[in-house]
């Protein structure tokens, strides 16, 4: 992937600017959610809520010249309320807001991890059993993709009373959501070695045994790979929405239910909710996008001449 | 008019990632002038920078060092009023385009209007032994002949010089060797100059006014040897014992080469 | 119907049959309470016997679906068009975009709910179109960088322009790309209308119908809710692949011939 990218851009003769690659992104990065902050402070600032001193940091009186039901403070918190409430507690005497969601995220991140590992080793074992059996691919495979046209909503609540509430049924529901990607790509990887490389090893008379794991296997691991990265974020949707239905309240899922019902007394802490949804979905990816690099490492060249 | 050299190269020297750990020079120094109608082949051992230098002449790249000029003027203005065609070692063909289409790509992007784009599509099919193939799509065709129409793209809006990066590199050998043929056919015909980037000696002495042999870490010329075969040269010239002679002085110079690499 | 076709389908057939079968009898032979699973003669009753009601609330939500999707993919090609002219921006947009697409877009719908009104179907299309903007955005980004290199060196050896280059060249390649984008996105729509439809919405949509009769452990209409999702999903992803084939009949022409 990494080769094919450098293709495209032809210009790695050009001496590309001096910051290496990563540091370049996270500047990027930063300048992207700096670029956002200002897009939604500007939308508040023409169209928001009259600014009061009491209510930014600037101590700025302003009354904006339009008005936006989307960008009312009631719709459109500042950013600056929205940090604010991660210190802030969320009820009378409580733990401040970022405990909270700190817990809650873990708990939705073991959920969504055991699903996540469930549903990789069956998308892994059904992938390996379609590539060897033609009958079981053409025969399940149609269902396989079916499946993943059923809201996993939809099933979630009989989910739960089959396994009963708990973490146990969430992270079947997450499962559900992440065994697809990687029966794809196991079938699509172990299927991708050319038909020189197999020969190669009928040459050897070698058993299916060790074609699978001395060519197979190996030739599927980046396809794998590009599959736990989208199954890695799958199993954090999953888990947040398996959550929603079971009356599990100590995940993120119950923590967006319970601060939406509050939400006209304080938006600012759905929205913290959202960012920290969001960080432990980004967390799980840069987790297995790390993981790939180490296992993959020296499969690609570092840099190319010309 | 044959004062100026259709190729001139003066010192030039390619340098890459320079001033970093990984600083290789490429080609070092090298002049060379090609003049109108000579079909000019690079030989040498891989990584003698021969594809470089021959990425040189395209303005595909530029030199660290040095001047590059096509037909008087430089490389850059030379690429911007399209001097010359090229001709890589994988076709290359857009697999989104008929064969006709794909002919007609440089025309399009030259801005030719559309009959007269068809037409000369159609006379350089011709040309390569395609015509019948116009409306079928690249992956329809054998490796030969998908190069065969990369060769017709190449020429079709008749450019002075043809620029060929191991164009047959990847074809099994009795192709190659009509394609040979066939490519000497096209050089008559077309009176074009040819740059032709090859790692077969024969192949390059069989085609070839003048072979240039490189040596590799640097790049640099190492001989450039005439052959005074008589042209046209026919199939029988591969069995002429001058042809052997300049095929095994050809050798005996990369062994040489490649010997100083060892040491 | 010839051969060919008849081993094609016929393992999928087998496996159908099979399943349902092997399902009717352990529901009935073990007796399993209609609440934990209803046999599939009991769904497919009862979705005969309701099937306008089904129609009439699946068609509701397909709106959503739709409206999201196109919403959704003009907006994510188009950023990728934006953004692709210039490398370096690629460079720097593509983690934000791959990032942006691990977070749970599930958990804005309340807010959007609190924009624009929870009975709204505007509502639900913003969050379909958000839930499919990144994948198509990604896709295409993807397929106007990963162009081959020779063909790249081809358009600069005849001095071709950028704009030249982008539509010869990037964007024909970028197809096959943006049509594997529409049909995620095709399955995505479906089911992310349908859910986000759970944090409340009209009561005629198929996420509210299918979330209130769950409660009730009304579980055949359920099912039969989800059947209507499923034809609706499938449909749709198998609309896509129509055109997708009649748009770069090249690319499958292609590939066929590879595979023989």
């Amino acid at each position: 992937m990494t080769t094919a990218r450098r293709a495209g851009t032809s210009s790695s003769e050009r001496p590309s600017s001096r910051l290496p690659k990563p540091v370049r992104q996270a500047l990027a990065f930063i300048l992207i959610i700096v670029i956002i902050v200002i897009l939604w402070e500007g939308l508040k600032w023409f169209a928001g809520d009259p600014w009061r001193p009491d209510n930014n940091p600037f101590g700025i009186s302003h009354k904006p010249m339009w008005k936006l039901k989307i960008a009312s403070d009631l719709n459109l918190p500042h950013v600056w309320t929205i940090i604010e409430a991660f210190g802030k507690p969320s009820r009378r005497n409580g733990p401040p807001l970022f405990e909270i969601l700190l817990a809650a995220s873990f708990f939705t991140f073991r959920e969504a991890f055991m699903g996540f590992l469930i549903g990789g080793v069956l998308g892994f074992v059904l992938g390996t059993i379609f590539a060897h059996i033609r009958f079981a691919e053409r025969g399940c495979m149609p269902y396989v993709v079916a499946s993943q046209t059923v809201p996993i909503l939809a099933i979630a609540p009989m989910v739960i009373i089959w396994l009963k509430a708990g973490w146990v049924s969430v992270a079947v529901i997450s499962a559900y959501l992440t065994f697809f990607p990687v029966t794809i790509n196991t079938l699509r990887g172990l299927k991708s070695p050319p038909r020189s490389a197999v020969d190669l090893m009928h040459s050897y008379a070698a058993s299916k045994w060790a074609i699978m794991w001395k060519l197979r296997f190996p030739s599927a691991l980046p396809y794998i790979f590009v599959a736990l990265k989208i199954s890695a974020t799958a199993s954090v949707v999953g888990a947040i929405i398996g959550e929603l239905p079971s009356g599990i309240r100590d995940g993120l899922g119950g923590a967006i239910l319970n601060f939406n019902q509050y939400y006209i007394s304080g938006p600012q802490r759905l929205w913290a909710t959202i960012i920290a949804s969001a960080f432990v979905g980004i967390f799980f990816f840069v987790l297995i996008a790390l993981l790939e690099k180490i296992v993959l490492s020296g499969r690609y060249p570092e840099t190319e001449l010309m | 008019m044959t004062n100026t050299p259709t190729v001139s190269l003066k010192n030039v020297t390619k340098i890459f990632n320079p001033g970093q750990p990984n600083e290789v020079t490429a080609l070092k120094n090298i002049n060379l002038d090609i003049w109108p109608h000579e079909f000019v082949s690079l030989v040498g051992p891989s990584g003698c920078g021969k594809s470089t230098l021959l990425r040189l002449i395209a303005d595909l790249t530029q030199p660290t060092e040095g001047t590059v000029q096509v037909n008087g003027k430089s490389a850059y203005r030379a690429r911007i009023e399209q001097d010359y065609g090229i001709v890589f070692q994988s076709p290359t063909l857009y697999e989104w385009r008929t064969v006709a289409k794909n002919v007609e790509l440089p025309l399009e992007l030259m801005k030719y209007g559309r009959a007269e784009r068809r037409e000369r599509a159609r006379k350089m099919l011709q040309l390569v032994e395609l015509e019948g193939f116009e409306n079928h799509h690249p992956w329809q065709l054998s490796g030969g002949m998908q190069q065969r129409v990369s060769i017709a793209r190449a020429l079709a809006f008749d450019p002075a010089l043809l620029l060929m990066d191991e164009p047959f590199g990847a074809l099994d050998e009795m192709t190659r060797e009509r394609m040979n043929l066939e490519l000497q056919n096209i050089w008559d015909r077309t009176g074009a100059t040819i740059v032709f980037v090859t790692h077969s000696i024969p192949e390059a002495v069989f085609l070839s006014n003048r072979v240039v042999m490189l040596s590799p870490r640097p790049g640099c010329i190492a001989e450039i040897v005439d052959i005074d075969l008589p042209m046209p040269r026919a199939w029988e010239v591969r069995e002429d014992p001058h042809y052997f002679e300049l095929v095994n002085h050809l050798r005996d110079t990369l062994r040489e080469i490649e010997g100083g690499m060892r040491e | 119907m010839s051969r060919t076709v008849w081993r094609e389908y016929m393992p999928a057939i087998v496996v159908a049959v099979a399943a349902l079968v092997l399902w009717e009898a352990a529901v009935r032979g073990f007796q399993i309470e209609r609440f934990l699973l209803p046999a599939p003669s009991a769904i497919v009753t009862n979705f005969i016997e309701n099937f306008e009601r089904l129609v009439h609330i699946g068609w509701f939500t397909t709106k959503e679906a739709l409206g999201g999707f196109f919403i959704g993919c003009s907006l994510g090609i188009l950023a990728a068009f934006i953004t692709a002219r210039w490398v370096a921006v690629n460079e720097a947009i593509l983690p934000f975009a791959i990032a942006a697409n691990s977070v749970p877009i599930l958990a804005f719908a309340p807010i959007v709910n609190n924009w624009f009104g929870v009975d709204n179907p505007l509502s639900k299309m913003i969050i379909v179109a958000v839930i499919v903007f990144f994948p198509v955005m990604i896709n295409t980004i993807r397929g106007l960088t990963l162009v081959d290199k020779n063909a790249l060196e081809l358009m600069h050896s005849y001095a071709a322009s950028e704009v030249e280059i982008l539509w010869k060249l990037r964007t024909p390649n970028a197809l096959p790309y943006i049509f594997n984008a529409f049909k995620i996105a095709a399955a995505l729509s479906m089911i992310g209308a349908v859910v986000s439809e759970y944090f409340g919405g009209n009561r005629s949509a198929l996420g509210v119908f299918i979330t209130q009769e769950a409660a009730l452990f009304r579980f055949e209409n359920a099912w039969s809710a989800i059947i209507i999702a499923c034809i609706v999903g499938i449909t749709f992803y198998l609309i896509i692949v129509a055109v997708e084939r009649a748009v770069i009949p090249w690319y499958f022409e292609q590939r066929k011939a590879e595979r023989h």
